[in-house]
């Protein structure tokens, strides 16, 4: 085979884990969305609070220290202990929870009823809240996340291609491992809500809120239970994320990466998350390859967003969604 | 007591269908402007210029052009940050090919410019309706924002992908370049904000702001009785990046008058923009002014207060200053979701019938 179409394939590869990535990422989206009819931007802000909150937990940072200093003008940052890394994952977990908890009874219970462009422009309220937050307990510095998770090429796929085609494809350890997870990930959340007695209840809510309220659903336990179920699968991308680049402010922006991927996928439908992701993972980098070297490159800001503004035009409520019917 | 229009008779339809039918608010519009354009001029150091007024004025044609298209009909954009963008550049590209032309006029193609850009971005909202617009929005943001940065005719091909803007004159004054005092660069602004409030109030008020409204409240019902879709949505995209493309010439050329494209228009200054017009009030144009007056002040405020007051360091600040805005954003949307516009309206009606309320 040419040189050129190894390359393309060896993208295109890596296209797709990348697009695993951004699904995991949209996915969370996809689950407030459907349950309570928020759109919330503030996904990707969860995913780096989960990530910091992870990486300060491990390395025994005092929360706030920043703070504490500037006002008693003490200087502590650490209480000098390690937690190790599943304890860590659990109590970020609860710290999640209580966020959960926390959003719901203080902002979203006052909302009810409001338009959608309200409760959007709250939840972004809320990403520049959390943010602070993040940033105030646990400070705003470039962190290291290792929470054992393997990274490197691997090397098993490079020998095996390169005697199969005479070229080693490139293969992060770390890409394969994220795509297990978030098979592992999407499974969980498919047999939950297929075949236990909340998940049900979810699939309530997400149908009809007042029909699900008149057979007894209590609407916002459910609601925290998806922001909290959100805010796991925050973690889930934040630690993976954070594993590849770094634990720092600019994770937040794969907010803005799954953007795209749920207008394509459209917003009420986890398998169109997925799809979605893995098509623009792909696209975006197969442009990249392909025609970003003419036009200057750095063509991954944009791409996605193109992509799918075109493929709306054609299907307004995107690949899965629901069909939008509309009513005078 | 102080605000009644008890005694204030129209008596002919002209009279009654002015902007401002109550007596005290036509007295209160013009002892604002009057201060405005004659004392605070002779007041004004570079500190409030560049700290507080200019940026006021400027966010405040953003937030007017925002509004035109969010609050009034309904579209919501993402793209201000790219919209304001293609203003600067353009405004950018005017000044140095046409250098004997007034910046005046620059400024107003520059609008045009920008009318035209919005427009074509503007297109799939016929289709797209809602998030999925919204969202389709940020492809306009980091499209234009990647162009910028990449094709070096817009920078005029400098080394540093930088633009600057040249000295020009208005009527023999400094108005841009490094020269330029603090009241030129406040009037040059002052002037455009006028103009732009005058034309938008006006435009709201007639029969394009009421095809705008139709098509807000119920696009299918707005069709129905007669209203075209897409004159009425691109109307609104054309008037709403005429304003924000005066707002980004004018950031360009008289504020800053050096930008770096990635930093002046990134995504929050969509983001910012949509801010000063949520928590301002969607829909009205007092409220763009009451936003924008609010998102500027706020970080001043703060930073004056923590750094200034309390010594605390600048970093510490800036957080403190994200979850503030942030909870404040969040406050407002639960207090009042129809923003400070709303607030003033209600302080006005309260204002009618003090001392006796009932």
């Amino acid at each position: 085979m040419p040189d050129q179409v190894l390359f393309a394939a060896e993208v295109m590869l890596n296209g797709l884990m990348a697009g695993v990535l951004y699904s995991l990422v949209a996915l969370g989206f996809v689950l407030i969305f459907k349950a309570s009819g928020i759109f919330n931007y503030a996904q990707g802000v969860m995913a780096l609070f989960a990530a910091l909150t992870l990486v300060g937990i491990m390395d025994g940072q005092v929360p706030f220290s920043h703070l504490i200093n500037a006002i008693f003008g003490t200087n502590i940052h650490h209480f000098g202990w390690h937690t190790p890394a599943l304890l860590a994952i659990i109590l970020t977990i609860m710290v999640m929870v209580l966020f959960a908890w926390l959003v719901q009874r203080f902002i979203f219970r006052h909302l009810v009823n409001q338009e959608p462009i309200i409760l959007f422009m709250a939840t972004i309220g809320l990403a520049y809240f959390l943010e602070g937050v993040g940033d105030l307990m646990w400070g705003s510095d470039i962190k290291k996340l290792d929470v054992g998770i393997p990274k490197g090429m691997n090397e098993t796929i490079e020998s095996i291609t390169h005697g199969a085609f005479g070229y080693g494809f490139f293969i992060d350890n770390l890409d394969i491992f994220a795509t297990f997870v978030a098979v592992i990930l999407v499974a969980i959340l498919v047999c939950f809500s297929q075949y236990t007695k909340q998940g049900r209840a979810l699939r309530a809510v997400a149908d009809d809120h007042q029909a699900a309220l008149s057979v007894g659903i209590s609407l916002s336990y459910i609601w925290i239970l998806v922001w909290s179920i959100a805010g796991f699968v925050a973690l889930v991308a934040g630690t993976i994320w954070g594993a590849k680049s770094g634990v720092q402010f600019s994770l937040s922006l794969i907010a803005l990466k799954a953007l795209p991927v749920l207008m394509l996928g459209g917003f009420t439908s986890i398998p169109g998350a997925i799809i979605g992701g893995l098509i623009i993972g792909v696209g975006e980098k197969l442009f990249e390859f392909l025609v970003g070297p003419w036009i200057g490159g750095a063509t991954e800001n944009w791409f996605a967003y193109v992509l799918a503004l075109l493929f709306l035009v054609f299907r307004p409520q995107g690949l899965f969604g629901e069909k939008i019917i509309e009513r005078v | 007591m102080l605000y009644r229009e008890a005694g204030d008779y129209s008596t002919s339809y002209p009279e009654d269908s002015q902007t401002f039918p109550i007596k005290f608010d036509r007295y209160r519009y013009y002892v604002i402007l009057a201060v405005a354009f004659l004392v605070i001029p002779f007041f004004i150091n570079d500190y409030w210029a560049n700290a507080v007024l200019v940026p006021f004025l400027i966010y405040s044609i953003a937030a007017i052009g925002l509004n035109i298209l969010t609050g009034y009909c309904g579209q919501v954009s993402l793209g201000t940050g790219g919209f304001m963008a293609v203003g600067a550049y353009a405004c950018y590209k005017l000044m140095t090919s046409f250098p004997e032309i007034s910046i005046m006029i620059h400024i107003l193609l520059a609008g045009g410019v920008t009318a035209a850009v919005v427009t074509l971005f503007g297109l799939p909202s016929l289709r797209i309706k809602g998030f999925y617009l919204a969202v389709s929005t940020l492809a306009a943001q980091f499209f234009l924002v990647w162009m910028f940065n990449k094709v070096p005719w817009f920078y005029n091909y400098s080394m540093t992908g930088m633009i600057g803007s040249p000295e020009r004159t208005v009527l023999g004054i400094v108005v841009t370049g490094p020269a330029t005092d603090a009241w030129a660069k406040y009037m040059i602004c002052l002037i455009f904000v006028t103009l732009c409030a005058v034309l938008a109030r006006n435009m709201t008020r007639g029969s394009v702001g009421r095809k705008w409204m139709a098509i807000r409240d119920m696009d299918i019902a707005a069709e129905i009785i007669g209203v075209n879709p897409l004159m009425a949505k691109l109307s609104a995209f054309a008037v709403s990046g005429f304003f924000i493309g005066i707002a980004g010439a004018l950031f360009f050329s008289v504020y800053l008058g050096a930008i770096e494209v990635t930093e002046a228009f990134g995504i929050e200054k969509s983001f910012l923009v949509l801010f000063m017009v949520i928590i301002g009030g969607l829909g009205s144009i007092f409220g763009s002014f009451a936003g924008a007056a609010f998102m500027v002040l706020l970080p001043v405020l703060l930073k004056n207060l923590l750094v200034g007051g309390l010594d605390w360091p600048t970093d510490l600040a800036q957080h403190l200053y994200f979850i503030i805005a942030g909870g404040l954003i969040i406050i407002f949307l639960i207090l009042e979701p129809h923003g400070l516009a709303q607030l003033w309206r209600v302080a006005k009606e309260k204002l009618r019938l003090w001392p006796f309320p009932h």
